[in-house]
């Protein structure tokens, strides 16, 4: 894998730290005017997924991580692996659970995922940012509520748990932030 | 792909020329000549941590090819002019140093440089704060020691401490580097500065770091009371070094010392030692008048005053450009 100095860090680029693939996400230059130059980073471990702040000596150079995301159609879980298809290609790649981790509860059959692969095994499972879900139970709430103040929890299809308003039922199809796990509306129809 | 345009905005221009004109104006009413110095040098920087581009020139009156730099500022140039009785003098030229981009740094860049015949540097800081007053209409600056600066912030007195103890510091402030033991003393010093005192300094108004340590002289004298520092002072605002000042070293062997010094720890830092600006020792041996100057960065201070995120707001074609 090739080598990249401190010069070509930018937001994105991939590199190696303690083995373990990481995602620059800032980058920015320090030197005072009479003194040694440095970089000071901003790291994504992308499998434990810990953010950290690293300083390099402008000049170094480090290992890069063969690292690359891929669009893929989640198909169905096994119970232990979570299966993903190609749909141009329909290769199939299947992702542990490690690397599905909490985003499981986002996955909905044939919805587009992000994955990461990391020398060609998925490391990480990332939903799309809005996914439409089916509330498998929620407490029937009171007529006449639609400012949606204070709201009560509803289970979904996937068994994830979200804050809904109280005029939302269950059966009906709701939209979620799968970046903050918020309910965002009704599903259009 | 090429990337043609400028990376300014028509009122970053405008702002500029503006910007130029209130200095000239405040150094004209003041009586300090605008001078021209040339950009490309027989010699250059010694310093450890500063390069210079360099170029071959083919055309010398000697018939040998020499080596020619661009300068890093126009501190020698200007330092002859002042030996040769220019009196008080201010010039605004491109400067370059043969290092990284960032937000805050353009490998060529635009420099304010002056000097004062007969000022020390805290009369020089308080005309550096009049200038940013006129520019940014900022509150009169605060002044505090390099000394009293890392007691305040990170409680260690840098003039009477050791490596092990910034190690540690640097530990706990999470600075996370491989083997900061291998840093240089005065580099755990100013990467502790840059991290833990810079942005925490000059945030309302200006401050005005003073009498930095003797080991970070650079071309300023050694302080007459206190020879553990040096009348050096650098300007910050905003989180911004903006500008760095000196009551300026007249010995010529002394700042030949300091050179030969600069060129061994080169050597030991497997780096080219550079050719020492005779022309310079020359002229201090001939007398430079007792002055005190600073070197402010007009790209960062127009930054400042416009309220610009990255240099490159305030520089037409910045390097990636170029």
């Amino acid at each position: 894998m090739a080598h990249y100095s401190t010069n070509e860090f930018k937001g994105g680029l991939k590199i190696m730290l303690d083995g373990e693939p990481c995602n620059i996400l800032e980058n920015e230059y320090v030197k005072p005017g009479k003194g040694q130059a440095f970089n000071r980073v901003k790291i994504r471990k992308l499998i434990s997924g810990k953010v950290l702040e690293k300083t390099f000596r402008s000049g170094e150079s480090v290992e890069g991580a063969d690292v690359m995301d891929t669009e893929l159609a989640y198909l169905y879980t096994d119970g232990e692996f979570y299966h993903f298809m190609n749909n141009d290609t329909f290769e199939q790649i299947a992702a542990d659970e490690k690397a599905v981790g909490d985003n499981k509860k986002w996955l909905v059959e044939n919805d587009i995922c992000t994955i990461t692969l990391w020398n060609g095994s998925p490391i990480t499972v990332t939903p799309q940012n809005f996914v439409e879900l089916e509330i498998t139970e929620t407490d029937p709430g009171l007529k006449g509520d639609t400012a949606g103040t204070g709201g009560k929890p509803a289970t979904l299809s996937t068994g994830a748990v979200v804050r809904v308003p109280l005029f939302v039922q269950t059966g009906e199809v709701i939209r979620v932030d799968t970046r903050s796990g918020e309910y965002v509306s009704r599903a259009q129809k | 792909m090429q990337n043609w345009q400028p990376t300014t905005t028509s009122e970053a221009r405008i702002a500029r020329a503006a910007m130029l004109r209130l200095i000239r104006d405040f150094f004209y009413t003041r009586s300090v000549l605008e001078v021209d110095t040339p950009l490309l040098s027989a010699g250059t920087v010694t310093d450890e941590h500063l390069e210079a581009f360099e170029t071959p020139f083919h055309f010398s009156s000697t018939g040998e090819p020499v080596r020619l730099f661009l300068q890093t500022s126009p501190e020698y140039a200007m330092k002859r002019l002042l030996c040769a009785q220019s009196g008080s003098i201010y010039q605004i030229c491109k400067a370059f140093r043969h290092e990284g981009e960032g937000r805050w740094h353009n490998p060529e860049f635009t420099m304010l440089e002056w000097y004062r015949i007969d000022f020390d540097h805290f009369a020089l800081m308080n005309e550096v704060d009049e200038l940013l007053q006129l520019v940014l209409n900022t509150q009169a600056g605060k002044q505090i020691s390099y000394q009293r600066a890392f007691i305040e912030y990170l409680d260690v007195d840098p003039l009477n401490t050791c490596d092990e103890v910034l190690v540690d510091i640097m530990s706990k402030e999470n600075i996370d580097i491989h083997a900061p033991e291998t840093l240089s003393f005065d580099s755990k010093l100013q990467l502790l500065f840059s991290y833990c005192i810079e942005p925490k300094i000059g945030q309302q108004r200006p401050c005005f770091v003073y009498n930095f340590p003797a080991s970070q002289a650079a071309l300023a004298k050694i302080n007459e009371d206190d020879p553990r520092v040096a009348d050096r002072f650098e300007v910050y605002f905003k989180g911004v070094e903006l500008a760095n000042g000196f009551n300026e070293l007249s010995a010529a062997q002394e700042q030949r010392n300091r050179f030969q010094q600069d060129n061994e720890k080169r050597q030991q830092a497997e780096l080219a030692t550079k050719p020492i600006d005779e022309n310079f020792l020359c002229a201090l041996e001939a007398g430079l008048p007792s002055c005190a100057g600073v070197a402010l960065g007009i790209d960062r201070l127009l930054m400042l005053k416009i309220g610009a995120q990255h240099i490159q707001e305030v520089i037409n074609f910045p390097v990636s450009r170029a």
